[in-house]
């Protein structure tokens, strides 16, 4: 049994000019031990998708449809209660940007072994003790010492480092990060990158990374989704997707990427492929496949009915009328 | 080589940062400092660098929103720090920027029509008829339709506000646009369009690009010849393929290695790479704390931009050795 397991879930914002489904009818799992990269540009849906894991949909949205299954237990029937106990503990979570995340006037030391005693019943020196080795557990020299610095006086990657040793404090068995690099340096990114799949190996943790960038989660995950517009287009193993990518939005992104991380590729084409348009707006969705305005692929079919996601080849699923005949 | 169309020579700008009530101690910051370097006519030059790094201080400089502490910049033979008057109009009319975010440095209460026509306004080109002609063939060439004209920004995607940005840079017909990270803020998909776009407006209009970036993806795409800064020095200036395929500086090596591979289900290591950027180091080759490859000279001296090979340049004691 997978450890999460999220079933036709559907999380919607009802708004003044109508229904938006954030979320429509997400189908996923994820095993321990295991990354599975969600990907997708902005407003796909995939941030509100682990907020919905979490139970933190802001303000107007609700859950309205679907199961989260965690280690078998469906967190949507849970008390607020008993999810504000997982929260922390066995799942957690990792944000964009470390500094508006981190509270500034207290030190981070405390910050850490604050979540620490909230979920266990240690004295507050045991989880100071607790904080600084975490904090070395990431990487952060002269533990000790740093504990006591406020947010302001590191760097943005030492921050995403205390981020990272706070949610791994009370050892998760879940690890959500949205855009854990994103506002990093390339050269900061490849050290964090590289500190969660240490800690997701050390801890048979299960991590689901969110990022819109496919070079990042080409390097770290073994299975991939790719979202579009608040659904799932494609899901496969991470080679699968890069190698024999099916749907045509899942090609498209590939190739409006420039070439560069590619070794050897010496012959780049003098411009890019790219997928005419834009997202669609989420307000006035065609009753048919949400990409079949930019797709070079699509007929009348596409317009009028919603392709569903089927496996196609072994564990590769994709959402596409076309994909018995893209995938010759 | 071609002719030069804008040659930067030892440029410096120092920022000062007043103490705090406890410390009065004022301490600078060097956000540019000794660059040389010249733009060709009809290139694309990519500057590349993480942030803080003093690329867009570079760009703010050329432009003229900022002013250096020492050195200059010449544009085609002249200084431009000594421009008065009607020579200064005309630089700005032939140097234009492109910019990151394309809401914020779009007038969010004008229609897209009035904003790229404002240049023209300004520098009292044409009059009411051609200047609607001259914006709406603009506008097309863009990608943008003439039903779009009378929008408003937040009316359009961020791809589409971008190619507002690029058409009121385009307007005045300028011979150098300095590009600020001009997709950053984009998807993907949006931005293989926004690039595709950049490069053929450079062909059509016969333009030479300042391009600014982080992402050495992009900027291999675009460039002709790569610069890279660290810590406010240029490191490495060559060709394009030169920077991607033999590299000399261990900076731009580290920066290299630092991208995402692409080849999936692989998970690919960086152990190699650590540290962070150092603004405290006084002494010496600024990028020491990090390099692998350091000797006793690079913590006492600091390394200077030499050419090593024809056309590639390397600031760095042990250029060519390692």
């Amino acid at each position: 049994m997978a450890l999460l397991e999220i079933k036709d879930l559907m999380t919607v914002f009802d708004t003044a000019q109508g229904r938006i489904k954030a979320v429509d009818s997400v189908s996923l799992f994820v095993d321990s031990g295991e990354t599975l990269g969600i990907v997708g540009e902005s407003g796909c849906g995939k941030t509100m998708l682990a907020l919905s894991i979490l139970r933190l949909v802001p303000g107007i949205g609700k859950i309205i449809q679907g199961e989260i299954l965690f280690s078998g237990n469906n967190l949507l029937a849970l008390s607020e209660d008993e999810m504000r106990d997982k929260r922390g503990s066995e799942i957690s979570m990792i944000f964009q940007e470390p500094m508006t995340s981190l509270n500034p006037v207290f030190r981070i030391g405390e910050q850490i072994a604050e979540a620490i005693k909230l979920h266990k019943k240690i004295s507050a020196k045991d989880a100071m003790a607790l904080a600084i080795r975490q904090l070395a557990e990431v990487g952060i020299p002269h533990p000790e010492k740093r504990a006591r610095d406020y947010p302001h006086q590191l760097s943005g990657g030492m921050r995403q480092r205390v981020m990272i040793a706070m949610a791994m404090s009370c050892d998760p068995k879940l690890l959500l990060a949205d855009e854990p690099t994103t506002a990093l340096d390339v050269t900061i990114q490849a050290q964090i990158l590289d500190l969660i799949s240490d800690l997701k190996a050390k801890n048979q943790m299960a991590v689901i990374l969110i990022t819109h960038d496919l070079g990042v989660i080409a390097q770290t995950a073994q299975r991939i989704a790719v979202m579009y517009a608040g659904k799932i287009m494609e899901t496969a193993q991470a080679d699968k997707i890069f190698t024999n990518p099916i749907h045509p939005y899942t090609r498209g992104l590939i190739d409006s990427i420039p070439q560069a991380g590619i070794s050897g590729a010496k012959d780049m084409p003098e411009f890019l492929k790219t997928i005419p348009g834009s997202v669609p707006s989420l307000y006035d969705l065609s009753p048919g496949c949400r990409f079949y305005e930019r797709c070079s692929f699509a007929d009348q079919h596409c317009a009028l009915v919603e392709p569903p996601l089927e496996e196609i080849a072994d564990n590769h699923f994709t959402a596409c009328w076309k994909s018995a005949q893209l995938s010759k | 080589m071609a002719e030069i169309l804008l040659d930067i020579k030892k440029l410096n700008k120092t920022y000062t940062i007043s103490g705090t009530a406890l410390n009065d101690k004022k301490r600078f910051i060097k956000a540019v400092k000794d660059v040389d370097l010249q733009i060709f006519k009809g290139e694309t030059l990519g500057l590349v660098g993480e942030s803080g790094c003093g690329k867009s201080t570079l760009a703010k400089i050329i432009t003229l929103l900022e002013k250096p502490s020492t050195g200059s910049v010449d544009f085609q033979g002249e200084k431009i720090f000594e421009y008065k008057k009607d020579k200064l109009k005309q630089y700005r009319r032939k140097v234009q920027l492109v910019f990151q975010d394309p809401y914020s440095s779009l007038n969010a209460r004008r229609s897209a029509l009035s904003i790229i026509t404002e240049p023209l306004v300004i520098h009292k080109i044409g009059d009411k008829v051609s200047r609607k002609k001259e914006v709406l063939e603009l506008m097309a060439k863009v990608g943008l339709s003439e039903q779009q004209a009378n929008r408003y920004p937040h009316e359009f995607s961020g791809g589409q506000r971008q190619r507002i940005g690029i058409a009121r840079a385009l307007i005045l017909q300028p011979q150098l646009i300095i590009a600020d990270e001009p997709v950053s803020a984009l998807d993907v998909s949006i931005q293989a369009q926004i690039l595709n776009l950049l490069k053929s407006l450079k062909n059509d209009f016969g333009l030479t690009y300042l391009f600014v970036s982080h992402d050495l993806n992009v900027i291999r795409h675009m460039s002709d010849r790569v610069a890279v800064m660290y810590l406010g020095r240029i490191v490495e200036l060559a060709k394009n393929e030169d920077i991607y395929n033999n590299a000399l500086h261990p900076y731009t090596r580290l920066l290299l290695s630092a991208l995402p591979s692409r080849i999936a289900g692989k998970e690919k290591k960086f152990t190699h790479i650590k540290g962070e950027a150092a603004i405290d180091i006084e002494k010496g080759c600024n990028f020491q704390n990090r390099c692998t490859y350091k000797k006793e000279i690079c913590s006492v001296q600091e390394p200077d931009l030499k050419e090593i090979e024809t056309d590639k340049y390397c600031a760095c004691h042990l250029a060519g050795q390692i």
